[in-house]
């Protein structure tokens, strides 16, 4: 019997994709007059750009025969259904909707995500997870290497190019010096860069044929996860006003202001 | 080609730029610049390419798209609604109501160009309850964002330092006693849950780009935007047709100066016996204000200062009840004004600098940034309402109580007696219609006796009152006078003065206006404002404000009127630089910062501009305006 780890990656491999409902980014970001946070009622939401070629690329290998099933899954309140209607639209088969709600929701973060995917990947059965690489509005960029750490599954995060060889992943990472081509052996933990595909649009047709696809919801008490949170937002700001610079008009004054300010 | 009549007229002007671009495409063949689509129209110069869109170059001509799918998936539904507006929401309401009321099945299908419900509103607003009384009785217990009644009313001349009150008499239609301020957006993504409580699907995201046709000329429903254009008008590799919805009778509530709705009145000729419709432009801003200065419920209007005598304008400013401080404030102006160096986006600024506004705004600070276009024509200037397959419904055609300065509640009164007659015609069995589209022309009785059409009658001879010599003054004296006593029923109806593209004086005739600078506390520039609308597009595709001839700008507009589009547009979208090769000017259109507020449709004096929608989702991103 081959450990689990060894399996063969055939016809019938699942894959799990994770889409974040994040504040639109041409939105002007407002804070709380609290300080607690940022203003969300209302305001304009979509799928975090990442997670939308994370979705393509999901979607692109069971239009190649490569996979056999999509599974978009979204951890939050009632609203973010709409996204994983979004990613069902796009070509995902069925939705998982991970209730999380209230203050648990404002608290929500990648270590609470990722047990919450190693969770559902051991109850799917999933042979590969596709995330984006970080989201939007925390840029924590942590969520996928949290799950391959809990799930003990190799890694290819910034991936700019995937390709599944038989039972391996050839992945192609972006990295400050280059570009960095790995193979990692299935079941694994994949994370979408920019350049990884162009996202296909959710057309009106598909909106309306996903509405027949299924979403479950689930409780994160049902997969034994508990999405309490070990930190504590202290307050929330603007960053600081940009101060207008001033102009000199020889290296003489320059110096003399640097002297002034206290820099030499 | 024909020569138009106007080469005549600027034939110099012509020669010089012919020799100068002849000189300028010779220099740039001999260093081999970077491609540049040049179209060489009638005017014998070259011109760099702006347009790119379909409408104005056929695909079926396009070498580009030969050999691409171009077949749509098609659905039916009953009833299909353009614009998830009030209009349009109540009309789906209504519906669903009247069908779950006689228990027959009914599919109606609203389709919204903006990414949620009410992210395309924008007004005041002050909202007369009694449309919403009808169709929603127990709109409190549903939770309507209605938390502001009207406590106090004002109303003042404005000069440059002063501020005159003028009494609001019981019975003027300024009187706002019984209304709420709300703000707009919210209220319409309420009544869009209403709606999907009810049973109607909401498609919002997705745009009616196109009107389709039966054989015999009826309207048979609508196609939605295709998606994965390019820049350059070619399509990507993500290019995906639109869909066509088809339905009985398809609803048009798009707004004011809709796109469809214009293309329906040339097919259908709609507009052969009203006036043509004149315009106002409204912005808007959101302000949080020091709690010290916070009046919830009160309600100020001002006229005069910083517009002149001659042109049609005013100013807004409530205090909502709405958890924070928060004040909504906005300045409009009528679109028939002469000067083309007037801005109205400036005036704005420019007025919240007046001793009294500042005092409310002081130490504020400002949230939100929006403009649209609204009707001022009223009474004289609805156009024929029904059509085989179609209505027209809500400020599209244009029901908005002028010196009230309210169309909310008309607005979804027509959506509601839209959806009654609708209703009845397509739930008649033993109907026997001539066309494939429905034809109901008893929504245009039941208007007409409806409260609708008695209100914008009372009101018809307030707003052409100001086209006389004494202007505003004249205006608000007739208003006193008949409109006080005599409730409208003098016999007369005065006329508007024809289109508001026509109205504006070559520069030469016009004094430039001089504006101060924003200060960034109160005032502020344009591009940090349209920044706060959350206004974006996908780039990469073809700018939908489409000009039907690319060299009309610098030829017409900017030779003679300098370039006015560059002061009315509220987005910045268009900007005359420099041509790259040297001399003479090009028009730049930054279609990303449009926010759909339909100004340049109706303001441009060429009248070359035509706004078609851009793909869906695309534009502002306001909350609660």
């Amino acid at each position: 019997m081959l450990p689990l780890r060894f399996r063969r990656v055939t016809m019938s491999a699942r894959v799990l994709v994770g889409v974040k409902r994040v504040i639109d980014y041409a939105v002007k970001i407002r804070v709380k007059p609290d300080r607690t946070g940022v203003v969300t009622d209302g305001v304009k939401h979509s799928m975090n750009p990442f997670c939308e070629i994370a979705v393509e690329e999901a979607v692109k290998l069971k239009e190649k025969k490569l996979v056999k099933e999509v599974v978009a899954v979204s951890c939050g309140p009632q609203q973010v259904q709409e996204t994983i209607r979004t990613a069902l639209a796009m070509g995902a088969d069925r939705g998982i909707h991970v209730e999380v709600s209230g203050k648990d929701y404002e608290t929500l973060g990648p270590l609470q995500v990722s047990k919450i995917f190693a969770a559902l990947a051991k109850k799917e059965q999933a042979d590969l997870i596709i995330l984006g690489k970080q989201a939007i509005d925390d840029d924590c960029n942590q969520t996928g290497q949290m799950t391959a750490a809990l799930l003990d599954w190799p890694q290819g995060t910034f991936a700019s190019e995937v390709t599944l060889e038989a039972d391996k992943l050839k992945v192609v990472r972006e990295i400050d010096g280059g570009l960095e081509t790995i193979k990692i052996k299935l079941p694994a933990v994949v994370t979408a860069d920019l350049r990884l595909n162009t996202p296909r649009y959710a057309t009106l047709p598909n909106i309306m044929k996903a509405k027949k696809k299924k979403i479950v919801n689930v409780k994160p008490a049902d997969l034994g996860v508990d999405v309490s949170s070990r930190l504590e937002v202290l307050k929330v700001d603007e960053p600081p006003q940009r101060q207008s610079g001033v102009k000199v008009e020889t290296v003489h004054d320059l110096v003399e202001k640097l002297k002034e300010a206290g820099r030499i | 080609m024909t020569v138009p009549h106007c080469y005549h007229k600027h034939r110099i002007t012509l020669i010089h730029m012919t020799r100068r671009c002849i000189r300028a495409l010779k220099a740039v063949r001999a260093e081999h610049v970077a491609p540049q689509v040049y179209s060489t129209r009638w005017s014998s110069s070259t011109v760099p390419r702006i347009t790119t869109h379909y409408t104005v170059y056929p695909r079926d001509k396009d070498p580009r798209w030969e050999g691409m799918e171009m077949e749509r998936f098609a659905d039916e539904a009953d009833v299909v609604i353009v614009g998830g507006g009030p209009a349009g929401l109540s009309a789906a309401i209504r519906l669903k109501q009247l069908a779950n009321q006689h228990e027959k099945e009914l599919r109606v299908c609203v389709v919204e160009k903006a990414s949620q419900i009410g992210a395309h509103t924008l007004s005041g607003a002050c909202l007369e309850p009694t449309a919403l009384n009808e169709l929603i009785p127990d709109w409190k217990e549903r939770g309507a964002p209605l938390n502001t009644p009207v406590t106090e009313d004002k109303f003042a001349i404005l000069t440059e330092k002063y501020r005159i009150p003028v009494p609001i008499l019981p019975g003027l239609p300024m009187n706002n006693h019984g209304n709420y301020l709300v703000r707009l957006g919210h209220f319409v993504r309420w009544l869009g849950e209403q709606a999907e409580e009810l049973g109607v699907e909401l498609y919002p995201g997705y745009a009616a780009a196109e009107v389709l046709f039966h054989e015999d000329g009826s309207v048979k429903g609508i196609a939605t935007n295709d998606v994965g254009i390019g820049k350059d008008g070619s399509p990507k590799d993500v290019f995906e047709r639109g869909m066509e919805l088809h339905a009985k009778v398809t609803l048009f509530g798009e707004g004011c100066h809709g796109h469809l709705a214009k293309q329906l009145y040339k097919q259908f000729n709609l507009r052969e016996n009203c006036e043509p419709q004149t315009y106002a432009i409204g912005l808007k801003e959101l302000w949080v204000i020091d709690e010290k200065k916070w009046r919830p419920g009160r309600t100020e209007h001002s006229v005069g200062w910083p517009l002149n005598r001659n042109t049609y304008g005013g100013s807004f400013l409530y205090h909502l009840n709405e958890g924070e401080p928060l004040v909504a404030l906005g300045f409009v102006v009528g679109l028939d004004y002469t000067n083309p160096y007037l801005s109205p986006f400036r005036e704005f600024q420019r007025w919240k600098h007046h001793p009294s506004i500042m005092s409310t705004l002081e130490g504020g600070n400002r949230i939100a940034y929006g403009a649209r276009a609204l009707n001022e024509g009223g009474f004289q200037s609805i156009p024929k309402l029904t059509f085989p397959g179609g209505m027209l419904i809500g400020c599209s055609p244009g029901f908005m109580n002028v010196p009230k300065i309210k169309g909310t509640h008309t607005a979804m009164k027509s959506g509601m007696l839209a959806a009654e007659t609708a209703f009845s015609k397509i739930t008649d069995e033993n109907l026997q219609s001539e066309t494939a589209g429905l034809y109901i022309p008893e929504y245009k009785e039941a208007l007409e006796k409806s409260w609708i059409w008695k209100e914008l009658y009372a009101v018809r001879n307030i707003r052409p009152s100001f086209h006389n010599y004494f202007g505003l003054y004249g205006g608000m004296l007739y208003t006193g006078i008949f409109y006080w006593f005599l409730r409208g029923k003098e016999p007369w109806t005065l006329k508007h003065n024809g289109l508001d593209s026509a109205q504006l004086k070559p520069a030469k005739d016009c004094a430039p206006i001089e504006y101060p600078k924003p200060d960034g506390k109160i005032s502020f520039d344009l591009l940090s404002s349209v920044a706060l609308s959350g206004t974006n597009h996908e780039h990469d595709q073809p700018p939908h404000l489409t000009l039907k001839d690319d060299s009309v700008p610098v030829a017409q507009n900017l030779a003679i009127y300098d370039g006015p589009e560059q002061r009315f547009c509220p987005a910045g979208v268009y900007e005359y630089v420099p041509l790259e090769t040297g001399d003479g000017m090009r028009l730049q259109i930054n279609a990303q910062n449009c926010v759909h507020c339909k100004t340049c449709d109706i303001k441009d004096p060429s009248q070359n501009i035509n706004w078609v929608v851009p793909e869906g989702s695309g534009g502002p991103a306001y909350n609660g305006m």
